[in-house]
C-alpha cells in the first residue's frame, strides 16, 4: 500500500465523522485540527475506524502522529505493510 | 394556584408520525388521518410503529446527528420549532435564563442495543465499544442536545416518568418558572423508543404489542378487538413563560396551565389503579379551583391494552361521570403511543379546539368494549361544541405514576 492510499484511507474515514466538511482542499503537510472541525472525539473515532476496518492499532501515545495526513501516511505505512507481509 | 405566579403556553413545536407542525398535526386528526407504518425490528421483524418524517438537517448538522441520539435530534427539532411559533426574542434574550425540562419514558436502550449489537460482529470485544456510549446514553442527553445546538447555558436535564414524563416535563418546567429560577422554559418529552427492540419484545412478552393486519388499524382504544401498544417515536415542546412576561411582550397565548397532580399508585408495576388516577384528576381540578363540569375534554391516556383502557376508564367515569358538558377523546389511536412524548402531543393535539370548537375523535373504534362505555366519548368523528374552554391531559406510566394537567383558553 502506497502512502497516497493511506491517505485517502484517512480522508475517507474522516469524511464519515465529519460529514459537513470539505475535503477537497485539505493539504497533507498541515494540521487537520488547524484546517477542520476536528475534536479530541473525532480523533478516537478516527483511531476506531482503524481498529474496525484494517484491524490497526494505533495506542495511545501515538495519537500525536495523526495529526496531519502527511504524519498519518508515515506513521500508519509501516503498519499497513505489516498487515500485508 | 393561588399566590403564585401564572404560567402560560405561548409556543408549541412537535414532530408525530402523522404530522411536523401544530397545524398539520391537529388538520390529521380532524379528518381521521392515523399513520402507523410497519418497520423492521431487530430481532423480531416487522412490527407497527409511529414513525417521524421531520428533516433533522433543518437544525442540525450532520455531524451532530451522527454523534448524537435521535432523541436528541427529536429535541433540538421541537424546540426550535416551538421558539419559532413563539414570537420569543431567543437572539436578545439571556440564555442563561432559559430552562429545558423534556420528560423521557425510558433512555439508553437504543444506543446501548445499537453497541451490543456492533460488538457482537468483533467476537464481543469491548475495544470496538464507542467512546460515544456515554455522552448518548446519559440521562440528560436530550435536554443537553437540546442546550448544545441553542446556545442555551440555564438549567437542563430530563425527567423520567414512563409514559406520564410529557406531562411531567411540563410541571417541572411550570414549577420552575413559578419559582423564578428561569424566565422562560422548553418543556414537553420525547421518545426514540422505536428504535430498541426492547420495548417492543418486553410489551410483546407482557401481552401488550399491537397486532393488526393494517398498520393504521392496529392502535384501538376502547375498541373491543384492541390488542396492545403501537410504539412510537416523536415529541413535543412548548415555551412556557410567566403570564406577566408574556403578555409585556404581547405575546400569543395559548393557553394557561391553571391545575396540575403527579400522584403514585404505590400497588402494581404496570396494572394502573383507577382510585389513585381518579384521585390525580381530582387533585388536578382542586388545584386549577374548577369542577368536573368546568372540564371541556378529556385528553385520555388510553394506550389500547385490555386491561389498561378499563382501568382508566373506571377513573374518568369516576370523576366525569356525571358531567355532562366533558367530552373525552384519545389521541393514540392515530399515532399511536409515543412513550415519552405521548402527554406533551396529546395535549397538542387538543389545544386547537380552543380556537376550532371541535373536539377530535378516538378512531379505529368497530365496536365500543361496553367495559369503556362513556357519555360523551367522542368516537371516530370530531365533534363540533359551541364552547372549549378547558383540557384535562391524562398521562400514566408504569411503576404506578400518574399525571393530570388542566390548561385553560386564555381570555
Amino acid at each position: 500500500m502506497t502512502k497516497d492510499e493511506i491517505k485517502q484511507i484517512v480522508l475517507d474515514i474522516i469524511a464519515d465523522i465529519a460529514p459537513d466538511e470539505d475535503l477537497s482542499n485539505v493539504k497533507p503537510d498541515i494540521r487537520l485540527r488547524d484546517q477542520l472541525e476536528l475534536d479530541s472525539m473525532d480523533f478516537l473515532d478516527i483511531v476506531m475506524e482503524l481498529r474496525k476496518q484494517h484491524g490497526i492499532e494505533v495506542p495511545e501515545e501515538d495519537y500525536p502522529e495523526l495529526a496531519s495526513l502527511d504524519s498519518c501516511a508515515q506513521y500508519l505505512h509501516p503498519k499497513f505493510e505489516a498487515l500485508s507481509a | 394556584m393561588e399566590n403564585l405566579e401564572r404560567i402560560v403556553i405561548t409556543g408549541v413545536g412537535l414532530t408525530s408520525p402523522n404530522g411536523n407542525t401544530i397545524g398539520e398535526f391537529r388538520e390529521n386528526l380532524l379528518n381521521g388521518h392515523a399513520n402507523i407504518q410497519e418497520i423492521d425490528v431487530r430481532y423480531m421483524g416487522k412490527q407497527p410503529a409511529g414513525v417521524c418524517d421531520f428533516e433533522a438537517t433543518r437544525y442540525q448538522k450532520r455531524k451532530e446527528l451522527r454523534n448524537g441520539t435521535r432523541a436528541g435530534s427529536i429535541g433540538i427539532y421541537c424546540a426550535h420549532e416551538a421558539l419559532a411559533n413563539s414570537g420569543y426574542d431567543f437572539e436578545k434574550c439571556d440564555r442563561s435564563r432559559v430552562g429545558v425540562y423534556l420528560g423521557i419514558t425510558e433512555h439508553g436502550n437504543v444506543e446501548t442495543e445499537n453497541e451490543i449489537f456492533n460488538i457482537s460482529k468483533f467476537a464481543y470485544d469491548t475495544k470496538f465499544w464507542t467512546h460515544h456510549h456515554n455522552p448518548r446514553t446519559v440521562a440528560n442527553n436530550p435536554a443537553g442536545e437540546v442546550t448544545m445546538n441553542l446556545g442555551i447555558t440555564g438549567p437542563h436535564y430530563t425527567v423520567g416518568a414512563a409514559c406520564a414524563a410529557g406531562n411531567a416535563g411540563i410541571i417541572q418546567g411550570a414549577q420552575m418558572l413559578m419559582l423564578g429560577e428561569v424566565d422562560m422554559a422548553l418543556v414537553g418529552g420525547v421518545s426514540e423508543s422505536i428504535h430498541t427492540f426492547g420495548i417492543f419484545a418486553g410489551f410483546k412478552n407482557q401481552g401488550a404489542l399491537a397486532a393488526h393486519t393494517d398498520p393504521n388499524c392496529a392502535s384501538r382504544p376502547f375498541d373491543a378487538a384492541r390488542n396492545g401498544i403501537v410504539v412510537s417515536e416523536g415529541g413535543c415542546i412548548y415555551t412556557l413563560e410567566r403570564l406577566t412576561d408574556a403578555e409585556r411582550r404581547g405575546a400569543n397565548i395559548i393557553g394557561e396551565i391553571v391545575g396540575y397532580c403527579i400522584n403514585s399508585d404505590a400497588k402494581d408495576a404496570v396494572l394502573p389503579d383507577p382510585e389513585r388516577q381518579a384521585q390525580c384528576m381530582q387533585k388536578a381540578l382542586l388545584k386549577a379551583r374548577l369542577n368536573p363540569e368546568d372540564i371541556h375534554i378529556v385528553s385520555t391516556h388510553a394506550t389500547a391494552t385490555p386491561a389498561g383502557d378499563i382501568q382508566e376508564i373506571k377513573a374518568v367515569r369516576a370523576v366525569f361521570g356525571k358531567s355532562s358538558s366533558t367530552h373525552v377523546n384519545n389521541t393514540k389511536s392515530f399515532i399511536g403511543h409515543a412513550m415519552g412524548a405521548a402527554g406533551a402531543l396529546e395535549l397538542a393535539g387538543n389545544l386547537f379546539s380552543f380556537q376550532d370548537h371541535y373536539v377530535h375523535p378516538t378512531i379505529n373504534v368497530d365496536k365500543l368494549d361496553p367495559e369503556c362505555e362513556l357519555p360523551n366519548l367522542v368516537l371516530n368523528q370530531p365533534k363540533q361544541v359551541d364552547r372549549i374552554d378547558t383540557i384535562l391531559n391524562s398521562s400514566f406510566g408504569m411503576l404506578g405514576i400518574n399525571s393530570a394537567l388542566i390548561i385553560k383558553r386564555h381570555s
